[in-house]
């Protein structure tokens, strides 16, 4: 069961928080995607790399436990469902500080679906014991920005979404979100679930002794098949396709020219 | 037996007594679905100006929860009341919401209280919509995928679809009870930028600046006096915004605010893919840039190699002296 802050506070006058860290294997962001001639997908044959998104949140639970709430982060996790080769993306985040890793392996090309990924992540909490989930707003491959808050619903707990800045306090999260037009804080007891927005804080690059010290910290590997979560995808992909391509690429040679094409489209 | 009807239940945001403009683009992408659309409007904070509002919009009805649970949108009371509205109702096959950072917050957690997906941020609907069209990888493909899902949870680009127009006539206003929810993580406080420029995410005109503009006293004496001269919202990259010449409020992009205005200008922005993402549908775009080798010549309309600090004033200045020629 999710423990409530209540009952942790019970068990201590001190409130451990463990963190969980879900991340992603994804086309690395500096890749220019082509999509597959049978109209099936993306050219997956790329340079991989972390979600960005996620990046941060794995920094963000780092200064959590060495700096900002020295002593009340218990433990780092960092959990995802990738294929075999997501194992790479798991010791990048051990390397940048995470204690231990969960790997739900998945086949190659099966992307799974946010509902069926949080329902993943909720059946983790519930065996294990995390008050604390760091999660990216989105990933940079399905764009769907939404696993975070599924969770949440699934839960019953609180989220706060988009965070530019969190605090952590007498088993309260306090979070600054970005909104359209500004921002808003929300503060809530943990257990939380908080996605991050970019600028929350810098990722840091794991220096080459630490990725030595990955490669000893423990990773527990789950195949799909012994999972007790369903990770069938709900929705068909009918086809993928290029967007349709602007007929850009004119260029002018003075400022005349440019108020007068602005002019030309009766927008002045 | 006749099939069914599939109605679609829209959640209407809305901030300081207005309806959001993009809440009346999803009214327009629910429309497309099959049968009619019901609104919704939560809140107590300043309704009744929503209200006035929201009941001349085409739809059959209009839900009101007025309770002050509900002000400023809060995720963790939302979606129990959205579950039970769609639960209770066995015509109300969708739910539809703008893809802003309220819909984005909002829906998701909807869709896993009722064991459903989440199709996110469409571009298009089809086949009385159970097919989607949706932008993949920062828009760099277009999927479209299909739902076989009893009820469909949809987060609407508002800059894909026309603003719903409201008419004269009046729809009936049904007040709904709140359901009971805790809400796990109240709102504090919000700290907006205020401006009086028109909103970014639905303004006709945009002036965005970037990182060439090297400092916030540049991108302030370059940029404001040409929105002004073209009554446009100003925008930003993500490298000026993390240069801080810009708030992050103003960021175009995958990651930040997705425009399609009739006309971009881009000035001093060389075009990441995850810039493009945001302002690739616009209907003009201009771009003005020192290298002639920068990815945003590549979509650009009119595009201008010349140095920003000499060619902006001069443009400002010239649509100046048009306005007062006129």
């Amino acid at each position: 069961m999710f423990p409530t802050a209540r009952n942790l506070l019970r068990a201590s006058s001190r409130v451990d928080i463990n963190v969980l860290v879900p991340i992603k294997r994804c086309i690395d962001y500096a890749v220019k995607i082509r999509v597959n001639p049978d109209g099936k997908g993306v050219d997956t044959t790329v340079k991989h790399s972390m979600n960005p998104f996620d990046e941060i949140a794995v920094e963000e639970a780092i200064q959590l436990r060495d700096t900002k709430n020295k002593g009340l982060v218990e433990s780092i996790t960092a959990l995802t469902i990738g294929p075999q080769k997501a194992t790479d993306t798991l010791r990048t985040a051990l390397a940048m500080g995470a204690d231990k890793a969960i790997h739900v392996q998945v086949g190659d090309q099966h992307n799974v679906e946010p509902l069926q990924v949080a329902k993943t992540i909720k059946h983790f909490i519930d065996r294990d014991k995390y008050e604390l989930v760091l999660m990216g707003k989105q990933a940079i491959d399905g764009d769907e920005n939404a696993t975070g808050q599924m969770l949440a619903g699934l839960l019953d707990c609180g989220q706060a979404t988009f965070a530019s800045e969190l605090k952590l306090a007498d088993g309260k999260a306090t979070v600054t979100r970005e909104i359209d037009g500004g921002l808003e804080t929300v503060e809530g007891n943990l257990p939380m679930i908080v996605t991050t927005d970019l600028r929350l804080n810098e990722p840091r690059f794991a220096s080459l002794p630490n990725i030595m010290k990955a490669k000893k910290k423990p990773i527990e590997t789950i195949k799909e098949a012994d999972l007790p979560v369903d990770l069938t995808n709900r929705l068909e992909t009918i086809k993928v396709a290029e967007p349709a391509q602007r007929s850009g690429g004119q260029k002018v040679d003075s400022v005349d020219e440019v108020v007068s094409k602005i002019k030309e489209q009766g927008l002045i | 037996t006749s099939r069914a009807q599939r109605d679609a239940l829209v959640y209407l945001e809305h901030r300081d007594g207005k309806l959001n403009a993009g809440s009346l683009s999803a009214v327009t992408a629910a429309s497309q679905v099959d049968g009619n659309v019901v609104g919704l409007v939560a809140g107590a904070d300043n309704v009744d100006s929503v209200i006035e509002e929201a009941k001349k919009l085409p739809l059959k009805k209009l839900l009101l929860a007025k309770s002050d649970i509900y002000n400023h949108h809060p995720p963790s009371t939302l979606a129990p009341l959205l579950k039970s509205l769609i639960e209770k109702d066995d015509s109300l096959t969708h739910l539809f919401a703008v893809h802003s950072a309220v819909g984005k917050n909002v829906l998701p957690r909807a869709a896993a209280l009722l064991d459903t997906s989440i199709i996110a941020d469409i571009l298009g609907l089809e086949d009385k919509g159970t097919q989607f069209t949706r932008g993949i990888y920062a828009g760099n493909a277009i999927s479209t995928i299909k739902s076989s899902e009893a009820k469909k949870v949809v987060t609407v680009r508002g800059t894909a679809f026309d603003p719903a127009a409201a008419g004269s006539a009046e729809v009936a206003v049904e007040e709904v009870a709140a359901v009971d929810a805790k809400d796990h993580a109240p709102h504090v406080k919000s700290e907006m930028t205020v401006t009086a420029r028109p909103d970014l995410g639905s303004a006709s005109r945009v002036v965005s600046g970037g990182r060439a503009l090297k400092s916030a006293e540049n991108f302030n004496q370059i940029i404001e006096p040409l929105a002004d001269k073209l009554g446009a919202a100003i925008g930003a990259s993500r490298a000026a915004v993390d240069s801080g010449y810009a708030d992050n409020s103003l960021q175009v992009g995958q990651t930040g605010k997705i425009v399609a205005p009739e006309l971009y200008m881009a000035i001093g922005i060389s075009g990441a893919i995850q810039h493009l993402a945001g302002m690739k549908d616009s209907k003009l775009i201009v771009a003005v840039n020192k290298d002639p080798e920068a990815p945003i010549f590549q979509v650009a309309d009119v595009g201008l190699v010349a140095d920003l600090f000499e060619a902006v004033p001069e443009i400002t200045k010239k649509l100046d002296s048009m306005s007062e020629g006129e």
